[in-house]
């Protein structure tokens, strides 16, 4: 086969910690490469080697077909390798042009030929079918868009080889359909792709071969054609995994969370939620599917107290709690696995075990007349840790310094524990890797067989369909339709999402 | 272990270079480095005299690089400690001197009325970062003249008639302490010293053991989650700015009750707020850290005075050696690049 790179038996140690041991990828001319592991199993290690951010300590690296040693990026940009960052680098005030050429400005005369560089922009741009306007500012862009300057970037410096970092994790469902036809032209045109990702569905429907990592080690290539997402899944981790959650029927009893005529305004004093109905019984999951930025955070943000309420009240119990403090709705018994666990769910530069009591901190036995028992809270989070499956070397490790499945567990093992009436999980896997996704969802369920409620936050539908009892599909601020996730279809539910009405007006 | 010994090597390495290229410029202006340096040594620790004398300049050092730790600690950047430690140092001196009252409660009263300026004087930016997200430095920054100019007035028109200086504190109020000042060879030391002690003791105590010091770093590292937790964040904010205030007050506290008794007319500010920045820095915003380099601040500068006496070599080197030492501290992330650079040579 004609190989445009080969990675041969890389091996990267840090300080006897060995980051990958032995891999081999080898990238074909004109396909779209997978390369697949769990989150720490040492992706981000083999691209940095083949970047040139590090230098491996045994093994050796192929550009076509010639021997080569990558020492900087420089050099992996002169190899005509480009990179599309998870996290974009782009400066917001700067326009798409400007984006493109930083660090490689044509000049004229002592001063940037913004002309020509907008032309070529806008020629690349048509060529691959991006779409993208040069002289647009990056502020006033769509993250989608903002991805593909992040590609024009590459092509802009020549690059053949175009490594993808987890695409499609910050995209709605209608730009990841983009994005996988931008990947198709990219490789009609000659280019070859490696994505990386943990998303199964996305390495099945747009790439040619896999190559899988677990641990550090390589465990093999394989065909997409000749294999399933379940051989893929016990690749990746080492064992059999389960995509549905397996769940008995629900039985909801009685309402424990009532919101009605519910208005809530965004960050910027725009109305976000709009006279909003929703109803969460005990012992069913209610699951709220939408596109992002449709009222989903306003909404959980009032229910918790971290937002104003301007119409409408929240109910816990048949006890009125609109516009509680924080404090006083999570004591009423509601728990929050907050979207965004860094901003939001932990003190990252507090231990692990501190941040285990972050909202029972003040409370028997861990406080006692104003002094810490930290005794106390080190042995209540070592039981936690041990429950809920904690990786952490010490509960004295600072929460930065987990890995981000065992940061969302130690948050879900610490909302859990308090033994809340409602439990609200907004985003509890977004990012993590199918054994963690797993192991979250079963928790949900365990909650809900307990005789909580549940309210779920998901973009991801296959979360929405396997774990919830019902689905809310939120639109513009409002519940558009409450829909039996055993009756209903990714297509409907793309079509609710969309803000299309279903059936003949049905309201709910 | 090991991370414990790295906390202390970048302060400790800093220290070093800093005394070295002190001894670099000493050659090359054409003196004699150990004779400057023996000279710095025996005038902070040559005698009981110069010992008692550090120990006294270290005590407001103490107070002033707590009241910056403590702010830093949860969060915030308190420039105000000279302002506040000049409120502190006025409020103690005017309670010393209006009232009559037995040493147990004249003297605590006018150290807490010292506490309490300060306080008050921190109280202000925190109100207005927790109200208005005004930024505490500009305010504090604004504040220190502020206070300054208030306290000058206060001296003048209020508590004198037109003089320069207030009268002394009563003995009742004053810290100075006859036992101290015969152990050193009646030096200046005062009582002062024991509270600024006791002082790191409660800073450590309130951050480390008390559940409002859990609440108060969570702030410091992170105010969504605190919301998110329950925690009043403004609350917090304002909480921390008048407690730090307070330490700096009480820093002033020593001035006027101990080591000079009164207080008079400043032109310019004292400088000790801002070296609190400095010690504060270079103590890595520990209790125990704070002392260390209060210790070390104290020493310099009582010791610098008498370089050019026994050795020609102008004081202001050690101002020079001052400044090197925080940039070397400020500039951590260099001595840390170079240990590790110098630990896998060592591995390998």
């Amino acid at each position: 086969m004609d190989y445009v790179i080969e990675m041969l038996g890389i091996r990267k140690e840090f300080n006897g910690f060995v980051a990958n041991d032995n891999i081999t990828l080898q990238l074909a001319r004109g396909e779209i490469h997978a390369l697949l592991g769990e989150n720490g199993a040492g992706k981000s290690t083999l691209m940095n080697v083949l970047f040139g951010l590090y230098q491996p300590e045994a093994g050796e690296i192929k550009v076509n077909g010639k021997p080569v040693h990558i020492t900087n990026p420089n050099i992996a940009n002169d190899l005509g390798i480009g990179m599309v960052h998870q996290h974009f680098m782009l400066v917001d005030t700067f326009t798409v042009t400007e984006n493109i050429i930083l660090g490689n400005e044509p000049k004229k005369l002592g001063t940037v030929n913004l002309k020509q560089a907008e032309q070529k922009v806008r020629e690349l741009s048509e060529q691959y079918g991006l779409a993208v306007d040069p002289s647009a500012k990056i502020a006033d862009i769509s993250v989608g868009m903002q991805q593909r300057v992040e590609i024009l970037k590459t092509l802009y410096r020549g690059a053949e080889i175009l490594i993808f970092d987890e695409p499609t994790a910050v995209l709605t469902p209608q730009e990841i359909k983009e994005l996988i036809q931008i990947m198709r032209a990219l490789i009609k045109e000659g280019k070859s792709i490696i994505l990386i990702t943990h998303k199964l569905k996305e390495i099945m429907e747009v790439c040619d071969r896999v190559t899988v990592i677990r641990k550090g080690k390589g465990i093999g290539t394989v065909d997409v054609s000749e294999t399933n997402p379940n051989h893929l899944a016990s690749l990746m981790v080492g064992r059999d995994v389960t995509f549905t959650t397996e769940k008995t029927a629900a039985e909801p009893k009685q309402t424990v969370l009532e919101v009605r005529g519910l208005s809530v305004n965004d960050a910027r004093g725009v109305q976000a939620v709009r006279d909003l109905d929703l109803e969460v019984r005990a012992g069913e999951i209610v699951g709220i599917c939408g596109v992002d930025g449709n009222g989903q955070s306003e909404l959980i943000e009032a229910i918790t107290g971290l937002r104003k309420v301007s119409a409408g009240t929240i109910e816990l119990n048949g006890k009125e709690i609109t516009s509680f403090k924080p404090r006083k709705v999570t004591e009423s018994g509601v728990a929050h696995i907050p979207q965004d666990r860094h901003k939001h769910g932990l003190v990252l530069d507090y231990p692990i075990g501190a941040n285990m009591v972050l909202q029972t901190y003040y409370q028997k036995p861990f406080s006692k007349s104003g002094i810490m028992n930290y005794k106390e809270v080190y042995k209540k989070a070592n039981t936690l840790i041990e429950e809920f499956d904690v990786r952490t070397p010490s509960e004295t490790t600072l929460a930065r310094a987990l890995s981000g499945g065992n940061q969302q567990k130690a948050i879900i093992g610490r909302e859990v524990d308090r033994n809340p009436d409602l439990l609200i999980a907004a985003q509890p896997t977004r990012g993590l890797d199918v054994g963690a996704i797993e192991f979250i969802h079963r928790r949900l369920i365990e909650q809900r067989d307990n005789g909580k409620a549940v309210l779920l936050l998901s973009f991801e539908l296959d979360e929405i369909m396997n774990v919830s009892d019902r689905i809310a599909v939120i639109y513009e601020g409002q519940i558009v339709a409450v829909v039996d996730p055993k009756e209903t279809t990714e297509q409907e539910l793309g079509l609710l999402m969309a803000g299309s009405k279903r059936g003949a007006g049905e309201r709910v | 272990m090991s991370k414990k010994w790295a906390v202390l090597a970048v302060p400790v390495i800093s220290v070093l270079l800093g005394l070295l290229a002190g001894a670099v410029i000493m050659l090359v202006s054409g003196n004699n480095p150990a004779a400057g340096y023996m000279a710095l040594w025996n005038g902070a620790f040559g005698d009981s005299f110069y010992a008692g004398e550090t120990l006294r300049q270290m005590t407001p050092y103490i107070f002033a690089g707590l009241a910056v730790a403590f702010a830093f600690r949860t969060g915030l950047f308190n420039i105000g400690v000279e302002g506040q430690l000049l409120v502190g140092w006025l409020a103690s001196v005017w309670v010393g001197v209006a009232f009559e009252l037995p040493k147990v409660i004249h003297l605590p009263l006018a150290v807490l009325a010292g506490a309490a300026a300060g306080a008050v004087w921190g109280f202000i930016p925190g109100f207005l970062k927790a109200r208005l997200r005004v930024h505490e430095v500009i305010v504090t920054i604004m504040l220190n003249y502020t206070a300054l100019h208030v306290t000058n007035h206060f001296i003048r028109n209020v508590i004198s008639d037109g003089s320069d200086a207030t009268d002394v504190v009563k003995e009742s109020a004053s810290l100075r302490s006859p036992f101290l000042e015969n152990l050193t060879d009646f030096s200046s030391l005062h009582n002062g010293i024991f509270l600024a002690v006791i002082a790191a003791i409660i800073m450590w105590f309130l951050l480390e053991k008390t559940t409002l010091g859990y609440e108060l770093r969570a702030v410091g590292y992170n105010q969504h989650a605190s919301e998110y937790a329950g925690m009043n964040v403004n609350r917090n904010i304002i909480l921390s700015m008048v407690i730090s205030g307070a330490f700096a007050g009480i820093g002033g506290s020593m001035q006027g009750l101990g080591t000079f008794g009164n207080m008079f007319i400043n032109s310019g500010f004292s400088g000790i707020g801002f070296d609190g920045i400095a010690v504060a820095l270079l103590g890595g915003n520990t209790a125990v850290g704070v002392v260390l380099a209060a210790l070390l601040f104290g020493a310099l500068k009582v010791g610098s005075l008498n370089m050019p006496v026994e050795s020609g070599v102008p004081n202001e080197l050690v101002e020079i050696v001052i400044a090197l030492i925080i940039f070397f501290v400020a500039s951590s992330y260099m001595i840390t690049w170079l240990l590790s650079r110098f630990k896998k040579k060592e591995a390998k």
